[in-house]
């Protein structure tokens, strides 16, 4: 017991979240789509998921020994990032890939700027980028092969899938051939496609988002102004506007790739997106159009880490220009309050 | 009817039921008083008795030192036995007068008479409310005679009594509205005389159904008075929040309610409104919550002002375990106090132990950006971007962000899930940007 009083300045309580209790709740919200990216792709994608995490957090225990060597409250930041890496990996990839692309995300994406809270970029979205450009080959290997032991390559090895994924499919269709029929909306919907572990399903993603709106971890902000913006525009150019598949392609177009985990776990992290109101929704915005654009104009039929990372980087331009007015201020008045 | 209410804001633990449900008792002080000249923001009062003069319950003892300052009145008899510094709840010292209780109570002639106030003009009403030493006793401790008379008195339109009490586990508004609400309304009357354009509102949060109901009760008659219910929500008490959930007006730092034509006061202040013009009786009382978990009774007292807080600790049934935290006032804005042995004024309002300091419970960490201060900054602030701007000492930024606009209510610290300390280092740098302003 102390002899003395604390004295401290108000406020005098805590709401009780803590960073620890946020990163917490983003790994419960990011069980379901790992579930089901590990019941699609069998236990090589545990395999990764696990490496990816140990490997994220290794990677901030020993810079934090060794190069910070500041004790820091523990807040599980990597195990979200390892986490998220490992949801962007392919279950085929050698596991050299997650622990490479874990120590890229945790030392030189964050840890070098700064540490928590401090890096510009999106770590996860950085690696994943970082390792698309070193080692595209397997980075893209989507293909399973049909294969009577399912337990290494789960469900999905039931049936075989090719090396396409549907979005790539829809890309590259034929003029003979109709979307309704090369493509199972069902099928993106639930999570039986091909794809990286943890963008399959956008069901399972939706129910994780569900449980960090419902918890109010993030704000719908960011990912309905993204989505929104992206339906409108992949409406519109597309290629389908205005036919009988235009819907079908738009849901295929919403269902696969990452927009799902792109928009809800990605574009709302924290420490890449703006933190006023306003901003959020322009950023929701710059992100659904830049999607929008590489998904359609682009060589590749993905773009959302690409648009994600780069609109990381307008950040603090977008926060400038979106300063909300403080409370019965009426205009804008320069160097702040009046006297 | 519709609930007002404003943007952000936050929902702690209110513990209001730890106290709210046992009646006001009333608390005679020991054999020393304290009466620190300066209660209220403002000139101190000067002292207007000597050591060894025998005073009266009610009569003046210091008196106003210039236009912002009000006089302070003895709440016992007695003699003065000394002036000298004491320590005060903000940790400064100021002096005070020490008065020897004869234990008598002797009234001065006059006190407690009745007096009909439809019979006394505006300015005389004015007079009364100063010299009964009243202030705003929601804890700023402003003149309220200077509130009542602004500029153009035609041009407000509004009196509120903010009754909505949004401090966690303060009760002393709730238990007056109950015990008091004729007062209370009477009080709102005797303002609204001074301001003939205007309507008289009782604001109260919905966390208070039975005070909702009993001043709906009472003011059901009443042209002028009504009853607005506004949603409970920390800080729906602060004056511009209040104004908005009322009136749907909004005023910045460099405007007075006055601006909105609005008079806000607090239920406390508008109870002694009434007992200064209609019963003749100076502001020497206070009611005080005793609450915490580290207290043996929670349970609200009406005190005489002067009296030292270990006794109206000891009343409550002192402490069931040493606590961490002591705190003058609510857990959101209250003060930490390193000491009971410190006198009751006319801006207490309550005394908070806590066994724990749920400060400590959190370790500080870094900002992660997670924006929930910009969601529960009730002045629309981003305090992110004012805390990093405070962090670098660098005022320009501080006041480009709109720093000056904050109200330190608190928010922003409760809500931190890095658990910075948003609030503590923004108070610091707006104490040292008005200190820069001032010496220019």
């Amino acid at each position: 017991m102390r002899e003395l009083y604390n004295v401290s300045a108000s406020p005098h309580v805590r709401s009780g979240v803590t960073t620890r209790s946020i990163m917490r709740d983003v790994a419960i919200a990011l069980a379901p789509a790992s579930i089901v990216g590990v019941y699609q792709f069998g236990f090589a994608a545990f395999l990764v998921l696990l490496t990816s995490i140990a490997s994220a957090m290794a990677a901030e225990f020993l810079w934090k020994r060794f190069v910070v060597k500041k004790k820091t409250p523990y807040e599980c930041s990597a195990l979200v990032t390892g986490l998220l890496l490992g949801m962007n990996l392919p279950a085929s990839v050698p596991l050299w890939i997650p622990v490479v692309g874990s120590a890229f995300a945790i030392i030189v994406v964050k840890e070098m700027f700064g540490g928590l809270g401090q890096n510009f970029m999106n770590p996860a979205l950085g690696a994943r980028c970082f390792l698309l450009i070193c080692f595209a080959g397997r980075m893209t290997a989507f293909g399973v092969e049909k294969a009577s032991s399912h337990f290494m390559t789960g469900a999905a090895s039931i049936d075989g899938l090719s090396s396409a994924t549907p979005l790539a499919v829809i890309k590259n269709l034929e003029a003979t051939q109709n979307i309704c029929s090369e493509v199972s909306l069902s099928d993106m919907f639930f999570g039986f496609t091909g794809g990286v572990i943890g963008e399959t399903s956008a069901l399972a993603i939706l129910v994780g988002a569900a449980y960090l709106l419902m918890k109010k971890i993030i704000s719908i902000r960011i990912p309905a102004a993204y989505i929104l913006t992206f339906a409108v525009f992949v409406y519109i150019f597309g290629g389908y506007a205005f036919t009988s598949d235009g819907f079908y392609y738009l849901a295929c177009e919403l269902c696969g790739g990452g927009l799902m985990l792109g928009a809800w776990f990605m574009a709302t992290d924290y420490v890449t997106s703006p933190i006023t109101k306003g901003g959020q929704i322009v950023f929701g915005i710059l992100l659904g159009l830049l999607t929008g654009i590489i998904r359609v104009c682009g060589n590749s039929a993905e773009g959302v880490s690409y648009a994600i990372i780069f609109c990381n980087l307008l950040v603090p331009f977008i926060e400038k220009f979106t300063m909300p007015r403080a409370f019965g201020v009426v205009k804008k008045k320069k160097g702040g309050a009046a006297k | 009817m519709k609930k007002g209410t404003f943007k952000g804001g936050v929902h702690p633990y209110e513990g209001k039921e730890l106290s709210m449900d046992k009646p006001t008792v009333k608390l005679l002080p020991g054999k020393e008083l304290i009466y620190p000249v300066s209660q209220h923001i403002g000139a101190p009062a000067k002292p207007c008795v000597a050591v060894g003069d025998h005073v009266l319950m009610g009569q003046k003892i210091a008196e106003a030192s210039g236009f912002v300052s009000v006089p302070i009145a003895a709440s016992v008899s007695g003699t003065v036995k000394e002036i000298k510094p004491t320590l005060t709840v903000s940790g400064s010292i100021c002096d005070a007068i020490y008065i020897e209780n004869d234990n008598e109570y002797t009234p001065v002639p006059g006190l407690g008479d009745k007096r009909d106030y439809t019979k006394l003009s505006k300015q005389e009403i004015r007079d009364i409310i100063k010299e009964a030493g009243i202030v705003g006793m929601g804890g700023a401790g402003f003149p309220t005679f200077i509130k009542l008379t602004p500029k153009d008195e035609n041009a407000i339109d509004y009196i509120i009594v903010n009754g909505s009490e949004c401090e966690p586990y303060l009760t002393s508004d709730y238990r007056m509205m109950l015990e008091e609400g004729e007062k209370l309304v009477d009080g709102v009357r005797i303002i609204l005389r001074l301001f003939d354009n205007a309507q008289g509102v009782i604001a109260i949060e919905d966390n208070k159904p039975k005070a909702i109901e009993h001043i709906s009760e009472l003011v059901k008659n009443e042209d002028r008075i009504s009853v607005q219910v506004v949603r409970t929500k920390y800080p729906e008490g602060s004056e511009r929040q209040l104004i908005k959930a009322v009136t749907g007006r909004k005023i910045n730092s460099s405007m007075l309610p006055a601006d909105a034509g609005c008079v806000v006061n607090n239920v406390d202040t508008v109870i002694s409104i009434h007992m200064a013009v209609a019963e003749t009786t100076p502001l020497m009382r206070r009611v005080v919550t005793v609450s915490g978990d580290a207290v043996v009774n929670p349970q609200n007292f009406n005190v005489k002002t002067g009296t030292k807080y270990s006794e109206v600790l000891e009343a409550a049934g002192g402490f069931k375990e040493k606590p961490e935290k002591l705190i003058s006032g609510g857990t959101m804005m209250g003060l930490g106090l390193f000491d009971v042995n410190i006198p009751v004024t006319k801006t207490s309002s309550a005394l908070l132990a806590f066994i724990k300091d749920p400060m400590l419970l959190v370790p500080e960490g870094p900002c992660i950006r997670c924006g929930r201060c910009v969601e529960a900054c009730p002045e629309n602030l981003i305090p992110q971007m004012m805390m990093e701007a405070a962090e670098r000492f660098d005022d320009a930024s501080f006041e480009a962000v709109s720093g000056m606009e904050c109200m330190e209510c608190g928010s922003c610290t409760f809500v931190c899930p890095a658990g910075r300390k948003l609030t503590q280092s923004l108070k610091q740098t707006r104490r040292s940007i008005l200190d820069a302003r001032k010496k220019k």
